[in-house]
């Protein structure tokens, strides 16, 4: 089937298999491999893109099919014109990371959380990104970085000293 | 005259990452991120029968899938000489693909390689397998009657694997008998998964030279070259294994797997690159698995609380093949750590293994070999000492702690602790928990009948595998290496045998550089995991990079400084003796107007060298003298619902000295994370068989990884005992987290039970187990 997705601001037209999942599709038809599939179930959110500009959705439970026609934020697209985003510069500043695998996923879904509470208590960063697994960071350190990025994309001057 | 204090210091610096950049813009390079012309996928066939005899398997109707392109299965691979693998210490070998029978639920049966990920998948489920069903043997007791003998391809005829015990058997029964006071329990580690996020996989092709090229999950990629070599008999120089960056591993890609000896079979045998990448699920059932020690623990004291003899007889259930990844020369690994951190005049501990029909594996999840329930076992213990003593659990462990002037100290059971402050550790711990002010709460408390529970673990660890007279792999030493070659403009890079899989070595191996040449740390880069390219190591598990590998960094820099101080005095016109190393820099002994940089001196040695040879490179081969003996202090302070049993852990302080720091940021961060899965293990975490031997956590909505909102806020501590082994004096930390906090966990619930008479329940620590719990206590009484 055809599917023209936009994908970081990029029109991909690609004929694929109607089960093929848009995770699959982000990785190996528009060959953008930071989105992640590290579980079967949904459960771990590696896979999280940001969809129509701030829905956060796991893209290894919606078809490519399902895509068609919509507009894609990978983590790819976050940083622009070569500056990081907020959210990179926290997660890199706060030691939100380690192996990377999770990491992708926990931009994404933290990328939606702030568009829609931009200045959130510990505890609803907490809840916000409780459909995101990590297995080296403990979150506290996630935690971290997106109270950072919540500080600087409130006060877009501070954020360039 | 200002004076600048150490400007390049580099070690104890909580520097960014240097890796970082590229994982938070998506350009990690994982295995599933690579592709190749022409590459095919491969699926397996797997059992759902748990023990079974294979009568037939039929692969015509796979075979006409479109996109399929071939099926093998054991008897193909027995007839290549691929039937079965070595385990990695070298005691048993396991089927890569099913030969004659099933051993258990999820084996490997059958290797479909297709042209698309799905088409595989299709072609794995047309795979028809008549099995005919034999009796499960689902736990280790049923095991050890032998009425089932599950292992009929081994010369003895005995489910039971092997007896190995250490320490004075006779002593410790005498010391017991006589000792006024004793406790006994049955202390169940249940049996867990490492469960990185990025499941394991391969890519393999032969290149236009016929040389294996093999991209793969691995935390030894050296060791996988040799063991492959050894394997399917290509010589060791037509392998190139690389392991690209990794989505964790915790001892969990430390084995080979059957898909990776199927992917290569299917390159070879279709002349077409094959990738492999398991599923969540085939991870979780059927790759190295962790614990399943059943620990009797005894332990004999005086009336006032002075240890007089320990020991400890375990059961372990290591499933269908002894595939622990265990490098020591003992089956039971370092189990033999179980004295802790405790002055035991007499030790005993022995382990009987069995086979059973459930995945096999037995690896050390983010510990040195069996270290995690080594640890598990003796800081339960001494809770339940210091209960039927009727002593405070911090006085009972400060009354027998190994002191700070009994170093090097040596154990019952014939370790050598090479340096620590147990008291120390644990006062810092104290305070910064407020003990004082949480006994009087507690006291409140329970005046009121809340269960408010305060629990401790102040654990010894030991790791830094190893000193090669005690470890090695197939046979292969357990050293570790480093190359290092500075660049005529002071830039350089660093390779190890090691391969980070998130601990963060390419920023803290060019920390070490850096601190000791005077070097700038972003300009030394960092590469490991290339067979190729890296010298000779063992890999990165048992927290064994930075004692092992960071020593051979420091050495092979120290190396450079020596061949560098020859060009120094060249540049200097002095003779060699006349320079010394100081700030930084090479100077003319007490003229310290005289110095030159070692930037300076590496343009030299490319430009202006001299008599000397060119060049400015080492490397080193590190042979550690002792493993390393990282210890912590940690305290959970937990209150539990007594209608619904469930626990909040309110606060939880670590204290942790892994000897020097070499950045204290990642330290921290790998101490959140392994914290973190030692409260899954304690609370949440469990592989589960039934008596049929079905697996029940196949996937993450089963086998539960702590989320955001389950976890703990961690506040962590540390004190310094610098390792006197190690040149820089570091000990390794990223297991202890996962090694000392469990028992902390299950300590302060059973604190918080202990009025209730409960004095033990096993792992994990499920709202529902520690209602029945309180329920069954108060029907008691």
């Amino acid at each position: 089937m055809k599917v023209e997705v936009k994908v970081n601001g990029v029109a991909y037209t690609r004929d694929v298999e109607p089960r093929t999942l848009l995770a699959y599709f982000l990785r190996e038809d528009c060959g953008l491999t930071g989105t992640h599939v590290g579980c079967d179930t949904s459960s771990c959110g590696c896979c999280v893109v940001v969809m129509d500009g701030s829905r956060a959705i796991k893209s290894c439970s919606m078809f490519a099919v399902q895509a068609d026609g919509h507009e894609i934020l990978t983590v790819e697209g976050l940083a622009e014109g070569g500056k990081l985003h907020a959210l990179q510069q926290g997660f890199w500043d706060q030691h939100g990371l380690q192996c990377g695998y999770c990491t992708p996923g926990m931009l994404l879904t933290s990328y939606a959380l702030l568009k829609q509470h931009p200045n959130p208590s510990e505890a609803e960063i907490r809840e916000g990104l409780s459909g995101n697994l990590c297995r080296c960071t403990g979150y506290q350190n996630i935690v971290k970085a997106v109270q950072q990025a919540a500080g600087s994309l409130a006060q877009p001057a501070a954020a360039n000293t | 005259m200002a004076i600048q204090a150490r400007p390049l210091h580099s070690v104890g610096v909580p520097m960014k990452r240097k890796e970082d950049p590229r994982f938070i813009q998506g350009k990690g390079h994982y295995v599933d991120d690579l592709s190749f012309p022409g590459m095919l996928y491969l699926s397996l066939v797997r059992t759902t029968y748990p023990h079974a005899e294979i009568k037939s398997i039929d692969i015509s109707e796979a075979m006409k899938v479109p996109g399929v392109k071939a099926v093998i299965t054991g008897k193909d691979l027995e007839a290549a000489g691929l039937g079965w693998l070595p385990t990695f210490h070298g005691f048993d070998k396991q089927m890569v693909l099913a030969i004659g029978q099933v051993l258990f639920q999820y084996q490997e049966v059958a290797a479909v390689f297709a042209e698309t990920r799905a088409a595989a998948v299709d072609g794995a489920e047309k795979v028809q397998v008549d099995y005919a069903p034999l009796p499960v043997v689902a736990d280790p007791f049923t095991s050890k009657t032998d009425k089932v003998l599950l292992r009929p391809d081994r010369e003895s005829k005995t489910n039971h694997i092997f007896h190995w015990e250490v320490g004075d058997k006779d002593g410790t029964a005498r010391a017991l008998a006589s000792s006024p006071k004793r406790i006994k329990q049955r202390i169940w580690f249940q049996r867990c998964h490492p469960a990185p996020l990025e499941p394991c996989g391969c890519v393999a092709y032969f290149d236009t030279m016929g040389r294996l090229q093999f991209h793969v999950t691995s935390q030894a990629p050296h060791v996988y070259r040799t063991a492959l070599s050894l394997v399917t008999g290509i010589p060791e120089d037509k392998i190139h294994v690389i392991s690209p960056d990794l989505g964790g591993g915790f001892g969990n890609k430390v084995p080979v797997y059957p898909g990776y000896v199927c992917a290569i079979v299917g390159a070879l045998k279709i002349g077409r690159p094959v990738k492999w990448i398991e599923t969540r699920t085939e991870n979780l059932t059927s790759t190295g698995f962790a614990r399943d020690y059943h620990m009797d623990v005894e332990i004999g004291a005086t009336a006032d609380g002075k240890v007089t003899a320990l020991h400890v007889a375990t059961t372990a259930d290591h499933g269908a093949f002894d595939a622990a990844a265990d490098p020591s020369k003992y089956p039971a690994g370092i189990f033999g750590i179980v004295t802790g951190s405790y002055s035991f005049p007499v030790a005993h501990a022995e382990v009987d293994a069995y086979f059973t029909n459930k995945a096999p594996g037995g690896i050390a999840y983010r510990c040195s070999f069996r270290v995690t329930e080594a640890s598990y076992a003796i800081e339960r213990g001494m809770d339940i000492l210091a209960d039927e003593l009727g002593m405070d659990a911090v006085e009972l462990r400060k009354k027998n702690f190994v002191r700070k002037d009994q170093f090097p100290y040596p154990s019952a059971l014939g370790f050598t602790y090479d340096s620590g402050d147990y008291h120390k550790t644990l006062d810092v711990a104290l305070e910064k928990i407020g003990y004082v002010a949480l006994l009087k709460e507690q006291a409140e408390k329970r005046a009121r009948g809340e269960l408010m529970g305060i629990g401790f673990s102040t654990f010894t660890e030991v790791v830094g595998a190893g000193p090669s007279k005690h470890f090695d792999i197939l046979g292969i030493k357990m050293f570790d290496s480093a190359e290092i070659r500075i660049h005529p403009t002071g830039a350089g890079i660093v390779r190890a045998g090691t391969k980070s899989q998130g601990q963060g070595h390419e920023t803290t191996w060019a920390q070490i550089v850096a601190e000791e040449l005077g070097l700038d740390p972003q300009n030394i880069m960092v590469e490991e995991g290339d067979t190729d390219t890296a010298p000779y190591g063992l890999g990165t598990y048992a927290s064994r990079s930075t004692p092992v590998a960071g020593a051979a960094i420091v050495m092979a820099a120290r190396r450079i400084r020596e061949k560098a101080r020859k060009i120094a005095a060249h540049l200097l016109e002095v003779g060699e003796g006349d320079v010394e190393w100081t700030d930084y820099k090479f100077q003319v002994k007490g003229v310290p107007s005289k110095t030159v940089t070692m930037k300076q001196v590496a343009f030299a040695a490319y430009t202006n060298m001299s008599q000397n040879e060119p060049g400015l490179e080492a490397t080193y081969y590190y042979d550690p003298p002792n493993m390393t003996y990282p210890n912590g202090a940690y305290v959970a302070v937990v209150d539990v619902d007594r209608d619904t049993g469930e626990t909040r852990v309110r606060r939880f302080v670590a204290v942790d000295d892994c000897g020097v720091v070499i950045n204290p940021m990642v330290v921290e961060g790998q101490i959140h994370g392994g914290l973190t899965e030692g409260f899954a293990m304690a609370f949440i975490q469990e592989i589960q068989y039934d008596a049929e031997g079905n697996n029940l956590n196949t996937n993450f909505t089963d086998y539960l990884v702590p989320t955001s909102l389950e976890t703990p806020h961690w506040e962590t501590g540390n004190t310094v005992t610098p390792s006197p082994h190690h040149p820089m004096g570091a000990k390794g930390v990223g297991e202890s987290p996962n090694v000392g906090s469990p028992a902390a966990f299950v300590n302060a619930v059973i604190d918080a039970l202990s009025p209730l008479g409960v004095r033990h329940i096993d792992m994990p620590l499920t709202r529902d187990k520690v209602w029945r719990a309180i329920r069954d206590a108060e029907t008691r009484t």
